[in-house]
């Protein structure tokens, strides 16, 4: 049975309260369990508890796959990227550096490329992925547009990326605020530019006077 | 004599905590498990609902339970990872006795034998030192029926008046804050309340950390237009993404709430048809809060006044609002007074007892809120009923068919107990579900005492960091090995469902206690056939109580995903909202929403203290402890499950930059937090996430790595909770690192 056309998997990172619910969730999948195919990283710790969940978008056109030389990477024809094919992967790892969102990952000891296949097990039977079942602050939320729309009105949904020339539309929608204008960083034309000045400290800037233990 | 009875390592060699991660049929995605039990979460108050997968009786794994309406599904790292306490190499499936002469310290004892003991040592403590040498320490993570068990055991069968429980470190603050304002001591509102708010306050409370599920609770009203206030000495998660952070000084609550409702009534921000209908007492609080100007305020607060007048508009002119604390608030030698200034902000705006109105405190433990209601608190006896009002001991006396005059009357807080110990009045001691080592202030007092007691005697389904120290160590029932009830923060009682039997000698707690009563030669009240005859016992005793549980069945709570109480008969349908008009009140009767003979509920004026212990040159910063999402309390359970383990290995002590610039500490070094109870070297974590004169370091871990090595033992005049949230320290860069590091596992 695919997984329902009308579901979506929708990633709002400003959400997520670097709990690892959802590593700790993947890890109990039934076609992986014991591995978890999700990362999740503070962005800064030093400047602030931001963390980003990395879960696979599934790209229409997905990158690992069209690098991969014993064609191991599969797309099912309901647009779920899957885990490498065991009997063909070669661990030769080109699908892990050429990914632009960074998601696949070698398990050196299987000698295989193991990544998020969406729950293919749970989806196509109707419940929803597990990373996305547990995540208390639902930064990963599975369910249809409508629902999204209805119960998200500050932000919306987006699925193209620009990375240099190419161009990537997903499966998975990152959220991203309603109003902003998404914008293509140009990566050549900003080498050399002076780096950014040091955003101010957030907790200095609430306090009454100056701090001085 | 409970000295360790042999070194730390060797115990740890047997008894862990050691590290569990799923092997076995845990991996194996090839079975299909006999059955699914539908049940909750073993930490936290919120009491997630989960699906226990169970193969050949064992523990296998978790399934989101989608429908349970409080979490749908929704779990966090130590739900999704709970599983792994089960079929653990630490479990206990025996008895044991201190042996000093075994390599680990002690020596299995048949189990029958380890009762004899038992019961002939508490009878020769009491015989020799009378009723009260005989002490019992409980906790909240344990079931209400067990709960109530322990009340009863304490009070009819040992006839001691020192049972106190952990519960003291966690909601006594709130509970009695609550009652001198509202007559009643549970949430006043549903969390559904808060999705509707237009403000949502959050003071003290590390929500996504220690509730995190509540933090969709706050974006889902956020995403459609509420502005979240956080009041922290840290940016924590839920504070990284709020309308508005207070980063208030440790110690300094009350202040903040003083100044908002100077500004309040400043700027005409009253419900004064509400105050004047439904409550006294304003007209003196208002006086008090004259003095709290802004600037008043942003002196003692360490708050930009700018933030102080902005959250005051907002709260002031909200058309509905949620306010939640938790123990950043309470943990305080002026916790109580803390509530009673956030309830004061709460009366004043007029909103409570409506949709959308709300207020609460986060409840910590499993069953922080039931396990305070049903007598193991000392003051205590079921349905909410006080232990020195003659009315209700007379009730309560009748259900136990005991004489009245047998019953003693109140004791003492649980640090008191210890106290106790140290002038000789306590000579025994029965522990469960309490690791006090780990968990009480000033924990060098605390293992003085346990080298220093006759008779120690502990139940638990690991050995714990206390559990060393006994005499004889029982073993008991994990949460997945019983049946029962629990209610949840929010006031919801739901059924625990038992998963798996007990493996080895191990019994259920309630079995074990009777058990003691029975070789006690006292088994009278102390024959029940399983937890739901006590919970039909416990619907008795409860009725005509405040915390009215006669109207719940296990049946209504299956049928209905849970039951809030008050419930005074079997066709009322439970009252998730309290203070509603005509909803049921059996002490205003009527009257008017608050639980009060007038129905009105009460303004408080709460005094502003420094905390007990302030800086000064010596030590000049400010230690506040806390936890971390990946671990829970003591972490008796927590620390013995690997991918827990691996998210949070060890306590780090968190500085910010400029402080750190100052002491000439790197992120990563090891330095040393000194206060005047002792010290202890970390790791440090340098972050601009912390106020630059306060330090931060999580609690969960034992001995040298323990945070409540250095803790105060201050105490709230009226609730006992500890100070844990404010002391004075120093820092300095270590000369290396501790003694444990390479010997130690990072649990351990």
């Amino acid at each position: 049975m695919p997984v329902p056309e009308h579901m979506e998997f929708f990633v709002d990172q400003s959400r997520c309260i670097g709990c690892q619910a959802c590593v700790q969730a993947c890890s109990e999948c039934d076609t992986h369990r014991g591995h978890s195919m999700i990362q999740l990283d503070y962005v800064d710790r030093a400047a602030s508890p931001q963390t980003v969940p990395v879960v696979c978008l599934h790209c229409d056109s997905p990158t690992c796959a069209e690098v991969c030389p014993a064609d191991a990477i599969k797309r099912t024809a309901d647009g779920v990227v899957q885990t490498a094919r065991k009997p063909r992967c070669i661990a030769c790892n080109n699908c892990v550096l050429a990914c632009p969102f960074g998601v696949p990952k070698m398990n050196t000891g299987m000698n295989l490329m193991m990544k998020c296949d969406m729950c293919y097990d749970r989806t196509s039977v109707g419940k929803k992925p597990m990373c996305a079942s547990v995540c208390p602050s639902q930064a990963l939320f599975y369910g249809s547009r409508e629902e999204i729309e209805r119960t998200r009105p500050r932000s919306r949904p987006m699925n193209t990326f620009q990375f240099g020339r190419q161009t990537i539309t997903t499966k998975v929608n990152v959220m991203i605020p309603r109003e902003a204008q998404v914008q293509h960083l140009d990566v050549v034309a900003a080498l050399g530019a002076p780096a950014a000045r040091e955003a101010p400290d957030p907790m200095l800037s609430m306090l009454d006077v100056e701090v001085r233990a | 004599m409970a000295e360790l009875p042999t070194e730390t390592p060797a115990i740890i060699g047997t008894f862990g905590p050691h590290r569990s991660a799923a092997t076995g049929m845990r991996l194996d995605a090839g079975i299909v498990p006999d059955r699914a039990v539908k049940t909750h979460c073993c930490f936290c108050g919120q009491q997630c609902g989960v699906q226990l997968l169970v193969k050949d009786e064992q523990v296998v794994g978790i399934e989101p339970w989608m429908e349970f309406p409080f979490n749908q599904g929704k779990l966090c790292p130590k739900g999704v990872k709970r599983y792994l306490q089960g079929a653990h190499p630490d479990r206990l499936l025996h008895a044991y006795e201190r042996d000093p002469s075994s390599p680990d310290g002690f020596r299995v004892l048949e189990y029958e034998a380890a009762i004899r003991r038992v019961a002939e040592a508490i009878e020769k403590i009491q015989a020799e030192h009378g009723r009260d040498a005989f002490a019992v320490l409980t906790g909240a993570s344990l079931s209400t029926e067990k709960t109530y068990l322990m009340g009863k055991f304490a009070r009819m069968c040992l006839r001691t008046a020192n049972l106190d429980y952990n519960g003291r470190l966690c909601m006594v603050s709130a509970a009695a804050g609550n009652k001198k304002a509202f007559g009643i001591d549970r949430a006043a509102n549903p969390w559904s309340d808060i999705l509707t708010a237009d403000v949502v306050w959050i003071s003290g409370a590390n929500v996504a950390e220690c509730a995190p599920i509540t933090t969709d609770y706050v974006w889902q009203a956020r995403e459609h237009g509420a502005k979240v206030i956080v009041v922290d000495p840290r940016i924590t998660p839920i504070a990284r993404t709020c309308d508005l952070f207070l980063p208030v000084k440790p110690g300094r609550d009350i202040a903040l709430f003083n100044g908002i409702l100077h500004l309040m009534i400043e700027h005409g921000w009253i419900d004064h048809a509400f105050v004047a209908q439904h409550t006294t007492g304003f007209d003196d609080l208002a006086a008090h809060v004259a003095e709290w100007t802004p600037r008043r305020t942003a002196e003692v607060t360490g708050i930009a006044e700018r933030g102080i007048r902005q959250a005051a508009e907002w709260w002031g002119t909200a058309k509905t609002s949620f306010l939640m604390h938790a123990r950043g608030i309470e943990h305080s030698s002026h916790g109580v007074q803390n509530v009673l200034g956030a309830i004061n902000m709460v009366l004043a705006s007029g909103r409570i007892g409506r949709p959308g109105c709300g207020y609460s405190t986060i409840t910590g433990q499993g069953n922080g809120q039931g396990g305070r209601e049903h007598g193991q608190k000392c003051d205590q006896l079921p349905g909410a009923r006080d232990i020195s009002n003659p009315e209700h001991r007379a009730f309560v006396a009748k259900v136990w068919d005991m004489p009245v005059a047998d019953m003693p009357g109140p004791g003492v807080d649980c640090y008191e107990i210890f106290r106790k110990i140290d002038r000789g009045e306590v000579k025994g001691l029965l522990t469960i579900s309490f690791n006090p080592l780990v968990s009480l202030p000033d924990s060098g007092f605390i293992r003085r005492m346990l080298e220093k007691v006759d008779f120690y005697v502990a139940i638990d389904f690991f050995l714990n960091e206390t559990a060393r120290h006994a005499d004889v160590v029982l073993p008991g029932s994990l949460h997945e090995e019983d049946d029962g009830v629990v209610t949840t923060t929010e006031g919801r009682v739901i059924r625990i469902r038992k998963a798996i039997a007990c493996p080895g000698e191990a019994r259920e707690d309630w079995r074990i206690i009777q058990d003691i009563a029975r070789a006690l030669d006292r088994p009278r009240g102390f024959e029940f056939a399983g937890p739901r005859e006590i919970f039909e016992e416990l619907r008795a005793a409860s009725k005509g109580g405040i915390a009215d549980y006669s109207g719940i069945t296990w049946e209504k709570i299956d049928l209905n995903m849970g039951v809030f109480w008050p419930c005074p008969d079997e066709s009322h349908p439970g009252t998730p909202r309290l203070f509603e008009p005509g909803s049921w009140n059996p002490i205003a009767k009527g009257a008017g929403p608050f639980y009060f003979p007038d129905g009105k509920a009460r303004f408080v004026v709460a005094k502003y203290a420094p905390p007990v212990e302030d800086v000064d040159a010596d030590y000049p910063l400010m230690l506040t402890t806390g936890r971390v999402v990946s671990h829970f309390l003591s972490g008796t359970q927590t620390r013995r499950i690997a991918p827990l383990i691996d998210h949070c290995p060890e306590p780090r002590i968190e500085l910010h930059p400029e402080l750190a610039a100052r002491l000439g500490i790197a992120d990563g070094d090891w330095a040393t937090a000194e206060t005047r109870r002792g010290d202890c070297t970390l790791q440090a974590q340098v972050v601009r996430t912390i106020r630059p004169d306060t330090i931060f370091i999580p609690y969960h871990w034992p001995g040298r790595k323990s945070a409540n090595q250095l803790t105060i033992s201050a105490q709230d005049p009226i609730s006992k909770i500890p100070e844990y949230k404010a002391c004075a320290a120093r820092l300095r860069k270590a000369t290396g690192p501790p003694a444990y590091e390479g010997v130690l596992e990072p649990q351990q």
